[in-house]
């Protein structure tokens, strides 16, 4: 799959290097193009031979649909442990997505010891510690209470880990920077469960644990607790799948997935957190001096171009879309800029609206290749006026060792035969 | 459940959680940061918790804190923990703790060299997370199935084998939380700093 190409018109003009151009262009252009589509359809329709599933009836209705069988390509890949299957990644395709919504089965996966079976009938959520009475939920119990909807991505502290590799690696954009999925979630507003228990005022962190064979348990802070986390029930309006959490997970948005505990079954509420294994030895951040960053909870401004990207061939000079995410664990996406002379120059994309804090946000932009080699790059900029880093400004304050929390501008190469490769620049 | 119950939620009456944020709201307005962060306008729910009791946690609450709260009653040392390593763990981490296809659980490297592993012996910060992560998420292939005792051997082993007890140190409730890892202060907090 490649954009296609369209003959270019004299009037656009660029507004950037590289053949970048104006981002209202489309909406100008679109009801001409698409009037001359209409008049090659009329042509070819008296002379054609209509298609075989036109003239045999279709298959049969389905109780629950699955993807047309000609997209066997958007699937999560899968690096998962020889020794234990259920052992971790599966990232989501995002260069074969467009929109802001990740499809349920393609939300990207990290499991420390598989998907564990629960049946929602035994299942219980457990809060106890600082609290004036430890209690107790069922299923049925929390469907009674009130439920909140809100889009939010969710990304794993260690989405994009590769590049702080020497060398980039050849993959997909999907298959290096999909660890991040965004999805409209519906459920409880943990503070009204924290009320009815009575939390007390000296508890200053939650131990929240999964009911995973290996019971993940991480630290998280009250103040984000009481803010907008969610014990969420649904996943795009369907019950949170088994790989989410199934039967109940915590949201916390723009914050790193870890914190996100699936398949949620105790909160214990404490002054001090509980130092895990998964907020020591892991999701922490070591520095060039020896020192770690810990508690590194919220997920910078990131963007990424999903298409063209890496795996693809532009057929040819000519006009194409580019089309990309961005997303801030602070807030709401205020700019996306893209370059197409390897950040000498930029031009802002078109954002899709709504503009929603902590979510996914689709950019575009108009772009004339001339078939000339050069560097596509985007770059994002939040609410709060932080700007997504260059990778040798990242790597400067950080090293290359931290592992998670890697956000740097990503850039690909475009070649004269149309190919697209990975590249620091 | 009825159907009907369900689709019932109580948004008739005015939320209680409301009227007192307001009040709140109003009490900090002008004031100094309240060290408390104050309820948000909680939904008021229908409030069917369960309350259980205190005893009845103790079974699920497997949480082990540094300062050795959640330590359960038991013992061990590295003699015995390497009977148990060799037995449950040596297959997926290697013979002492090393050069399997699991996690490096020993290493001494300094941490500012060039690509050192990080491991219990050079990076963990507090032993206590040892037993914590042990006994919920090891053996991989059968977590929750250790007695206490085989995870303060295990912890012991660990230990020794990362030289910071000797091979008949006692690991126990007491010893353990007392234990001072080589790391111990390598961390720095961002959340709640202020910093990015
Ligand atoms: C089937 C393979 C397997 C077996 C058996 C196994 N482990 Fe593990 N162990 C792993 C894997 C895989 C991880 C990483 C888990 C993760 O990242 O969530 C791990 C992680 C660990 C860690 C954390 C390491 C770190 O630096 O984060 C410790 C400690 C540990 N295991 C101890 C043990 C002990 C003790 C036993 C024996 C009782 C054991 N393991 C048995 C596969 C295994």
């Amino acid at each position: 799959m490649s954009p296609t190409p369209t003959r270019p018109s004299d009037d656009l003009v660029p507004v950037a290097g590289g053949g970048l151009l104006d981002r209202r262009m489309f909406l100008r252009q679109g009801m001409m193009l698409g009037g001359a589509g209409l008049g090659l359809l009329a042509v070819d329709a008296d002379a054609a031979d209509f298609p075989r599933w036109m003239k045999t009836p279709g298959g049969p209705l389905t109780n629950y649909g699955e993807p047309s069988p000609y997209e066997k390509e958007a699937i999560r890949w899968i690096s998962a442990n020889a020794k234990a299957p259920g052992h971790g990644i599966s990232w989501t395709p995002l260069h074969r997505l467009e929109g802001t919504i990740t499809p349920n089965g393609l939300h990207f996966e990290r499991h420390h010891n598989g998907v564990p079976a629960i049946d929602p009938e035994q299942h219980r959520l457990t809060l106890h510690g600082l609290f004036s009475k430890p209690i107790q939920w069922s299923l049925e119990q929390l469907f009674r209470y009130p439920m909140v909807s809100r889009q939010c991505f969710v990304e794993c502290g260690g989405n994009s880990n590769a590049g702080w590799h020497d060398e980039p690696i050849q993959t997909p954009v999907g298959y290096f920077h999909g660890l991040v999925s965004s999805s409209e979630w519906t459920g409880i507003p943990l503070s009204t469960l924290l009320d009815e228990a009575g939390l007390q005022p000296e508890a200053r962190w939650l131990v929240a644990e999964g009911a995973d064979a290996g019971a993940m348990n991480v630290s998280i802070p009250i103040e984000k607790a009481l803010d907008d986390t969610l014990l969420a029930l649904y996943q795009n309006g369907e019950r949170i799948r088994p790989e989410q959490g199934y039967p109940m997970r915590l949201i916390l948005p723009g914050f790193e997935a870890v914190l996100n505990v699936k398949w949620l079954q105790r909160l214990q509420a404490v002054r001090e957190p509980l130092m895990s294994r998964n907020e020591t030895a892991k999701y922490t951040e070591l520095e060039p001096s020896g020192k770690a960053r810990q508690f590194t909870f919220i997920m910078e401004a990131k963007s990424v171009i999903t298409q063209p990207s890496p795996g693809f061939r532009l057929k040819g000079p000519g006009l194409y879309q580019i089309s990309g995410l961005a997303w801030s664990g602070r807030g709401t996406i205020r700019r996306v800029d893209i370059s197409a002379d390897g950040g000498r120059s930029w031009a802002p994309a078109a954002l899709q609206e709504p503009l929603l804090s902590k979510c996914f946000t689709r950019f575009r932009l108009p772009w004339r290749w001339d078939g000339s080699p050069l560097i596509l790059k985007s770059r994002a900029i939040d609410d709060t006026g932080y700007q997504q880093p260059e990778r040798s400004t990242l790597i400067a304050e950080r090293g290359q060792r931290g592992y998670f929390h890697y956000n740097a501008i990503v850039a690909f190469a475009v070649d004269s035969d149309g190919s697209l490769r990975h590249v620091y620049a | 459940m009825e159907a009907s119950v369900m689709s019932m939620p109580s948004l008739s009456s005015p939320s209680r959680s409301g009227l007192r944020l307001i009040w709140r709201g109003s009490l900090f307005i002008g004031l100094l940061m309240p060290l408390w962060t104050p309820l948000k306008a909680a939904p008021e729910g229908p409030k069917l918790g369960v309350s259980i009791t205190q005893e009845s946690i103790l079974p699920l609450d497997i949480s082990v804190f540094p300062d050795g709260t959640g330590l359960p009653p038991g013992k061990g040392t590295a003699v015995d923990g390497k009977t148990h390593f060799e037995a449950l763990c040596q297959g997926c981490h290697g013979v002492k703790g090393s050069g399997g296809d699991a996690e490096e659980l020993v290493g001494r490297s300094p941490l500012s060299g060039a690509r050192p592993d990080q491991t219990v012996g050079n990076y963990w910060p507090y032993a206590t997370t040892i037993f914590d992560y042990i006994r919920r998420a090891m053996p991989l292939n059968a977590p929750l199935s250790l007695s206490n005792d085989q995870v303060y051997a295990l912890t012991a082993y660990l230990l020794y084998l990362n030289g910071i007890v000797t091979e008949t140190s006692e690991m126990n409730a007491t010893t353990l939380r007392a234990i001072q890892m080589p790391n111990r202060d390598g961390f720095y907090r961002v959340w709640g700093n202020g910093g990015r």
